[in-house]
């Protein structure tokens, strides 16, 4: 069942064109992610599906009811802001249960749902605390509770984490993850993290200047992307990219194909080999990255970007020495003069 | 704790902060010594700290033997309706200009600041003029729509600051947990304005206090004589009655105190702490 329709959705500030026609189906207790870069218009179109900024033109549609012109209020949705945006006058318990006070729920109801939202997130013993008296993760947390209390239709996050350390972040999104798993609501996540998109979602929608550029599971994103902008975007690093023409590459006529312009690999599907003629590119390694799991080698091949390459392990080969690439015909990924991917490669 | 660390930076921070704060309160000083001071010793002892005899007279006959409550009186209800109503239209249209993108905005902005840019002497006539014709010429309520027209736009200002402080993100949070625009505004954002209003209102209510311009010239009769303008009936043709002046001046301290004193705990608390990210 389609729990959000959204039809040709278009939003304008003034003569700015924020939304190009966005048409999108989000399924009942699916996970979705809108992931993107900075302005692209993800978090608009999180806000205009809470109904906090109007749609200029298109249907929002929650399963069968249009809803564009219903009150936030209305909508039966909750939201856990970036900047959590708790009640500082009011202590946990109150911020909890505000939106039950806001509904004039009995008292032993009000107490029964805070109590059952703080025990899943473990806020049982912060409940007469201010939001003042609350680290960056508690905050977080009662942020989330505030949503779960509510027992709503649709959770909406926008970019929940982005405030929290490195470690509480990981912390938070398994969190986030089970809760999803627990509660089975449709939850709809704006991010510009690309793991978070990756572990967390179902469906991944990459946007990209206001409009769709994708959809679809996050391995299908990450193994085949339709353009180059998804290619780029999803994968750390990032795919390198290389000009059909450029004199380091030496592909054999069997992997190329006339009408690629651009070929894109992984670091992590290259084989690293000798430098001789049978590698499909040199070059001369310039900066050299140990992870202990992973080493990354950022090869200069006279291009302006370095070829990055991904190898497991501890690899002690060293800055300055020359080496060559290999990778398979599978793992290439050729795209058109429009930057759009090619698929036939992929299927033949 | 501090005090093995370094002494000097923060004796001398307090040195020049004691020397600030004697520097402020001198006048006070000097008011209140001049208001127990008798009458005969005023010029003779005029430079000495404290006289070398102390008396309440000057109070006792400010009280009873002249129109000092009826002066104050007035000047309470003024103040009072100026703060009261200047702060009611400044919150409204803090907020309006602080959340809301309208047609006109900055044109309404920049009449407000243009109104500020007058000296009162120039606009005092015309200010006369319209309010003989609206026939509020020595009312107290013709003093308090004067009062209030002037302060709005300062007020207005001081006010946005204060919703521009508060994260748009709670009231939006408040909409989505159940609130209409008016009970987030009334629920979530009001009680984070507290600061703001007490700032508000306590400097609208001392500017309505101390103004003595448009009083003495909206003003004629005695029994609606604000404090101010009361104050120079104490200036006799011949004389000066400094004691009596200096002692209705301690007097008319007193409410600008209380009303601080009763504001500041609203003052002093960053009531948004804990809000947003931390």
């Amino acid at each position: 069942m389609t729990a959000i329709t959204l039809n040709s959705i278009n939003k304008r500030f003034g003569p700015v064109h924020v939304l190009k026609d966005i048409s999108l189906e989000f399924n009942k207790g699916e996970f979705v992610v809108l992931v993107g870069p900075s302005g692209c218009g993800k978090s608009t179109l999180l806000r205009m599906i809470a109904g906090l900024e109007p749609v200029s033109a298109g249907d929002m549609i929650f399963g069968d009811t249009r809803v564009n012109d219903l009150e936030p209020r209305d909508r039966d949705i909750a939201m856990v802001f970036q900047s959590y945006a708790l009640y500082p006058h009011m202590d946990v318990e109150r911020n909890l249960g505000f939106s039950l006070e806001l509904r004039k729920r009995a008292a032993a109801e009000k107490k029964e749902r805070t109590s059952h939202a703080a025990g899943i997130l473990g806020l049982d013993k912060l409940l007469d605390r201010f939001p003042r008296a609350l680290s960056g993760g508690q905050r977080q947390r009662v942020a989330m509770g505030r949503a779960i209390v509510r027992d709503p239709q649709i959770f909406l996050f926008d970019e929940p984490l982005s405030n929290l350390d490195a470690a509480l972040r990981i912390e938070m999104r398994i969190e986030i993850a089970k809760l999803h798993r627990r509660l089975g609501t449709t939850m709809v996540y704006v991010t510009h993290d690309q793991v978070e998109a990756m572990t967390l979602a179902d469906r991944i929608v990459v946007m990209n200047a206001g409009q769709v550029e994708q959809v679809g599971t996050p391995l299908d994103l990450y193994s085949n992307p339709a353009n180059l902008f998804v290619a780029g975007f999803l994968g750390s690093p990032k795919m390198n990219f290389v000009a059909y023409d450029d004199p380091a590459l030496n592909l054999p006529s069997a992997l190329t194909n006339p009408s690629a312009q651009t070929y894109g690999i992984r670091p992590e599907h290259i084989k690293v080999t000798a430098p001789d003629k049978n590698a499909h590119l040199v070059g001369t390694i310039d900066v050299v990255e140990r992870l202990g799991s992973d080493t990354i080698f950022y090869i200069n091949h006279g291009a302006d970007k370095p070829f990055v390459v991904r190898v497991p392990g501890i690899d002690r080969t060293a800055i300055g020495e020359k080496i060559g690439c290999q990778f398979q015909p599978e793992d290439l990924h050729l795209f058109d003069q429009d930057g759009q991917a090619i698929s036939e490669h992929k299927n033949g | 704790m501090q005090k093995t660390a370094f002494p000097l930076g923060a004796t001398l921070r307090y040195l020049a902060i004691a020397l600030y704060v004697l520097f402020a309160l001198f006048p006070i000083y000097w008011l209140i010594k001049i208001a127990v001071t008798p009458d005969r010793l005023i010029y003779t002892e005029g430079t000495q700290i404290w006289p070398s005899t102390f008396t309440l007279d000057n109070f006792v006959s400010v009280l009873f033997l002249t129109d000092f409550l009826v002066y104050f009186k007035n000047s309470m209800i003024v103040s009072l309706g100026t703060a009261f109503f200047t702060t009611l239209v400044a919150t409204a249209a803090g907020y309006a200009f602080s959340r809301f993108h309208f047609r006109g905005k900055a044109i309404i902005i920049a009449l407000m600041l243009i109104t500020q840019m007058f000296p009162l002497l120039m606009i005092i006539a015309p200010i006369y003029k319209i309010m003989a014709g609206l026939r509020l010429l020595d009312s107290l309520t013709g003093l308090i729509i004067v009062y209030t027209a002037f302060n709005v736009p300062f007020a207005t200002f001081l006010m946005q600051g204060f919703f521009d402080g508060i994260p748009k993100d709670l009231e939006e949070a408040a909409m989505i947990d159940g609130c209409t625009r008016f009970t987030a505004l009334r629920k979530v954002i009001f009680p984070l304005t507290l600061p703001g209003l007490a700032a508000t209102l306590g400097f609208i209510f001392t500017a309505a206090w101390s103004e003595l311009l448009f009083a003495l010239m909206l003003i004629n009769s005695d029994d609606k004589m604000t404090f101010p303008v009361g104050l120079k009936t104490f200036v006799s043709k011949f004389a000066v009655d400094w004691g009596q002046m200096m002692a209705a001046g301690t007097l008319a301290l007193i409410p600008s105190c209380l009303f601080f004193i009763l504001i500041q705990r609203f003052l002093v608390k960053g009531l948004t702490a804990g809000a947003v990210k931390g």
